[in-house]
């Protein structure tokens, strides 16, 4: 805690927060990202702790997972996690490395930590990548847009998966 | 008396604010060796070429009464001692804020008659390097109280909030997460004190203020023009938190 005075801003937050409590001591949230034109708005459900349902039609491909996780413009995952099949002089070290984390967690909470880690953790600092709302003074270029499309989403998830 | 309880262990749940960071830490520090002797020699300090820039310009007549920097400040190396250790401060006459930048400005305008410099111009950031440069191990010592506190307030606030797609604040890097890895990079704790710096990645010297637009556009956020009160008010809450580290002016980064 910064030692002062009180802050406006953080009044907003804890009552988002509260909020937030509420919904998920109710087991369900749900999150309704508007997504841009090209990226068809999909609406999930959180339910104990997974997105259980895939956000988008076709199964996820995790050669293109790989792709859209490292991508600079796309998920740039390893900017803070260390991923076992991409180079370690690039990795981050704000978070922990993603080896093994297809055993470790279900194929849901893997989904719902990509679509939006701030449901697990308030406080991450890890990007939601699939959220819209919520969010100030995003550069014109990236407004109204998830950082993934649902698809990508999928993917992501799979390639995840895939590293046990 | 227990809703109130209730109250105050979800806010103690909620609002986990990273410590600043101490040790106060000179981002020179989190550099690597090669960029750290970079900076600390004035030989090889590409910086220094703006700093000899501004030492030139100090002495050049400029606007319509041909009068120099150094016409009326004589010697630099005293007349700027430990002056821009005080900066952004509340400016006399306007009760505005203005930095170090803001400052040279107003003196080519009301006392050199002459036209403004365009911010983030060579000829701004020499001068401005010059003159910072003669503060060089001078602990940063701003105010905060008076007409400071409202700017300070409104700069603290913009250093917590999260802004842009990624949805990161200054706070979450470096407070949180000084001396980790960000990519490649190492995340210091986002001091203004070797400012205007030269940094290898731009081929150039740049000012905070063009740092805080990498940092803002790292996280996709909107950026605010060269000079807007909400990077003065950043500026200030930057130096208060770094309030004591010693001037590096010109720093050198990758
Ligand atoms: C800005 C930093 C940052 C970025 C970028 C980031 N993450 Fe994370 N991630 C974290 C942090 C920090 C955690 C640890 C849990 C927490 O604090 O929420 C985490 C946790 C995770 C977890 C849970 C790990 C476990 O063992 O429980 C997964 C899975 C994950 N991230 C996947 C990703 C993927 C996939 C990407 C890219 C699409 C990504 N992260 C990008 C910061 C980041
Ligand atoms: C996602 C992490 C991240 C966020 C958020 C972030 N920065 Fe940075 N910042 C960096 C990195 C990485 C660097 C380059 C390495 C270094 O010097 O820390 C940097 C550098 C800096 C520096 C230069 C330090 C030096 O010694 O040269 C300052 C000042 C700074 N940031 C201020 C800010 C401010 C103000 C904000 C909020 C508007 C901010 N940063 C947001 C990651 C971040
Ligand atoms: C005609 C005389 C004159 C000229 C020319 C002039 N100044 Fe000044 N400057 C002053 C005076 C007088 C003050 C202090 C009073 C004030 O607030 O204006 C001052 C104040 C300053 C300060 C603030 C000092 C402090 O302690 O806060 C800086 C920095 C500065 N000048 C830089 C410059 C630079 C750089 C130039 C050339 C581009 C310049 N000045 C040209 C008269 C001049």
């Amino acid at each position: 805690m910064y030692p002062g005075n009180g802050k406006l801003s953080h009044v907003t937050t804890d009552f988002t927060c509260r909020i937030r409590m509420l919904v998920l001591v109710a087991g369900i949230a749900v999150l309704s990202p508007r997504a841009d034109a090209q990226s068809a708005a999909v609406t999930f459900r959180i339910e104990a702790g997974e997105i259980r349902t895939p956000l988008a039609a076709d199964a996820g491909d995790a050669t293109r997972g790989r792709a859209a996780a490292a991508a600079r413009d796309g998920g740039n995952c390893q900017l803070c996690h260390a991923l076992p099949d991409m180079q370690a002089v690039f990795a981050g070290t704000l978070a922990p490395p993603l080896h093994g984390v297809g055993a470790r967690l279900t194929e849901g909470q893997l989904r719902l930590r990509v679509v939006d880690s701030s449901v697990v953790n308030r406080d991450t600092i890890m990007p939601a990548y699939y959220r819209v709302d919520g969010l100030r003074q995003v550069a014109a270029a990236f407004r109204e847009k998830p950082i993934l499309s649902a698809q990508q989403v999928e993917d992501v998830v799979a390639y995840l998966k895939t590293l046990r | 008396m227990t809703a109130c309880l209730l109250a105050i262990v979800i806010l103690a749940a909620c609002s986990t604010q990273a410590a600043q960071p101490v040790p106060l830490k000179s981002g020179v520090e989190f550099a690597s060796a090669d960029v750290r002797s970079l900076q600390q020699d004035d030989f090889a300090n590409p910086g220094m070429l703006w700093v000899t820039r501004g030492a030139k310009l100090w002495l050049e007549p400029a606007g319509s009464d041909g009068k120099a920097c150094g016409t009326c400040h004589g010697d630099a190396n005293r007349s700027m001692k430990g002056v821009a250790s005080r900066y952004p401060r509340i400016d006399s006459v306007s009760t505005g804020l203005i930095n170090l930048e803001g400052r040279i400005q107003q003196c080519r305008e009301r006392r050199q008659h002459a036209p403004l410099m365009a911010y983030e111009s060579d000829e701004l950031l020499a001068l401005t390097a010059y003159v910072a440069s003669q503060s060089r191990g001078i602990p940063v010592n701003v105010e905060i109280d008076g007409f400071h506190r409202a700017h300070f307030e409104r700069g603290r606030a913009m250093y917590y909030q999260r802004v842009g797609q990624m949805n990161l604040a200054c706070t979450n890097c470096h407070d949180a997460n000084w001396s980790k890895k960000l990519g490649a990079e190492t995340v210091s704790q986002g001091h203004g004190n070797a400012y205007p710096i030269y940094r290898l990645e731009w081929q150039a010297a740049g000012s905070l203020q063009r740092r805080f637009r990498s940092c803002l556009s790292g996280v996709r956020a909107e950026m605010f023009p060269y000079g807007a009160a909400e990077y003065l008010d950043l500026e200030l809450y930057l130096a208060w938190r770094g309030q004591g580290l010693a001037i590096e002016t010109p720093g050198v980064r990758r």
